[in-house]
């Protein structure tokens, strides 16, 4: 455990100074995440204009939804995307070779190799959100901590749905664009999912792409809406999909057969 | 004698992109899939608007992101990766040698792409005609022309901003964070979150000032029937692309002295 400890820190630093090397870069991220916030903020305000809601959530719960949504994006960015966008390169030029050999963990190696500050703006920003809702709702600090635990699972249930996606390249180089269809998918979580119409579209988003436990559960939780029910479903889906990631991996690790040069 | 040239020229080219686009059609169909955001859209305004609290009614809300969704498969431009690809690998180098400028190839693959797009933009059209039954309409044949003249506009205009923009890679290595920034702008002025009918006014007309609103808003407005400046949106579509594409063949220039072949 400290040996991974130690790696990741390895890791993180030499990857943080080779994007370091970007740094008008960041002026970009953060001029992009700010035009985001602003445009995600319009975009939700529209539905309040003319006395209309999301699904009967009051503005401010909206946003709070819409925060935990943000900071999840910008984990993403910092965490996943440049990582688990480059397993299909390695799968694609047989680099994964090198990372077979080395005596650690592959699975470790490949998500958490690398690491973007691009992302940071965006986190800020979204518990920047969370905590201005959670101020204008009077949220006691303590009810607004219980949607830290939900959260995590989010992380790992994203985490999990992604990198299995990702192992599919194993097999199929060409779709390493799949896990840009999940993306797509998840930017269904900034609304809260009573904004969805009953039926087809909040089954699919609750029990196909869990986009409902990514972000309505924390804020329910916190908000103590109804929706926190649904806790019950995103412990064993956390824990499952994990699980499932890693069965997985070592199952369309066996079909890798290695490629070019 | 020129023109018979060309003509040859544009058919290999087309066909060649067309078997290669065919090729990757699995992918191009996840990309497809991958930007169903007007379709998440499509549900959350259509639901909101049972309350009747906005100047749309829900079917109009609903053939309104629909047809978002069909005008952005078809305005969607992507050359700023390949083009930063090309040049940070330096693999640019081999198409240099070849008599054809570069820019002719990703026009030919962005063409041939819509064509591979097609069946599968239809498909889902159709889903989501299955899931909203009573939203079904067909655009009278002269809305279809003109918006499909939009369109073309629309997507020429898109490529020739988006191409200027990819001359940048020969002074930085991340120039499609560029792009990142400008899709930001046209997210939210262009009318793909919401209708621009629903924006409060004065955040409106600053939006008409801009180019954003005719690669989206003004093309699905003439399928819906609602009616546009076609004449207005096709000079300033024209003005832009043309600017465009005046200051990449200048960019173009200057950069291919900057650039290095580095990497191979």
């Amino acid at each position: 455990m400290a040996r991974y400890a130690r790696v990741l820190w390895l890791f993180w630093k030499t990857s943080l100074a080779s994007e370091l090397e970007y740094r008008l870069n960041f002026l970009l991220a953060v001029l992009s995440s700010l035009g985001h916030l602003a445009g995600n903020l319009f975009g939700l305000s529209l539905f309040y204009t003319r006395g209309g809601s999301l699904g009967g959530w009051p503005f401010h719960q909206a946003l709070l939804v819409m925060g935990l949504f943000t900071t999840l994006q910008g984990m993403n960015r910092v965490l996943l995307s440049p990582n688990l966008q480059r397993i299909v390169e390695h799968v694609r030029t047989g680099t994964l070779d090198f990372v077979l050999i080395k005596p650690i963990d592959t699975q470790f190696w490949l998500s958490t190799r690398r690491i973007s500050p691009w992302g940071l703006p965006d986190v800020a920003f979204g518990l920047g959100m969370v905590l201005y809702a959670a101020a204008q709702l009077d949220l006691a600090p303590a009810r607004l901590a219980l949607a830290i635990g939900p959260f995590l699972l989010s992380v790992v249930i994203q985490y999990s749905l992604w990198f299995m996606l990702a192992s599919i390249s194993i097999w199929y180089v060409k779709v390493h664009n799949v896990t840009e269809v999940l993306n797509g998918l998840l930017a269904a979580g900034r609304y809260p999912i009573d904004a969805l119409p009953a039926g087809a579209y909040r089954f699919i988003f609750t029990f196909i792409i869990p986009v409902a436990l990514l972000t309505t559960v924390p804020a329910s939780v916190a908000l103590e809406r109804e929706g926190q029910r649904l806790l019950l479903l995103s412990v064993p889906f956390a824990l499952g999909a994990f699980t499932f990631s890693r069965a997985f991996w070592r199952h369309a690790l066996r079909s890798y057969t290695s490629a070019s040069s | 004698m020129m023109l018979a040239r060309f003509l040859r020229k544009a058919r290999a080219l087309f066909v060649l992109y067309l078997g290669y686009m065919l090729e990757y059609r699995a992918e191009i169909y996840l990309w497809v899939l991958a930007s169903v955001l007007p379709l998440i859209l499509l549900g959350v305004w259509a639901h909101a608007a049972e309350s009747g609290a906005y100047p749309l009614s829900r079917v109009e809300f609903i053939r309104y992101f629909i047809a978002v969704f069909v005008v952005r498969q078809f305005s969607f431009i992507w050359v700023i990766w390949e083009f930063e690809d090309l040049v940070v690998s330096g693999n640019l180098s081999q198409q240099l040698l070849q008599p054809i400028d570069p820019v002719w190839r990703f026009v030919a693959s962005h063409i041939t792409e819509r064509v591979v797009r097609l069946p599968l933009v239809l498909a889902v059209v159709a889903l989501c005609f299955g899931l909203y039954p009573d939203a079904f309409w067909l655009p009278t044949a002269a809305d279809f022309a003109t918006a499909f003249v939009l369109l073309v506009l629309a997507f020429a205009t898109r490529f020739a901003l988006q191409y200027m923009m990819s001359m940048l890679s020969f002074w930085s290595e991340r120039a499609a964070s560029i792009e990142e920034l400008w899709f930001v702008i046209h997210l939210f002025l262009s009318g793909l979150i919401a209708p621009l009918d629903v924006y409060p006014e004065p955040v409106r007309r600053i939006t008409e000032l801009t180019p954003f609103p005719y690669l989206i808003y003004y093309p699905v407005n003439l399928l819906l029937g609602r009616g546009a400046p076609f004449g207005q949106a096709a000079l300033v579509l024209g003005v832009w692309g043309g600017l465009g594409w005046l200051l990449q063949r200048i960019l173009w220039r200057r950069g291919l002295r900057r650039y290095s072949a580095m990497g191979n």
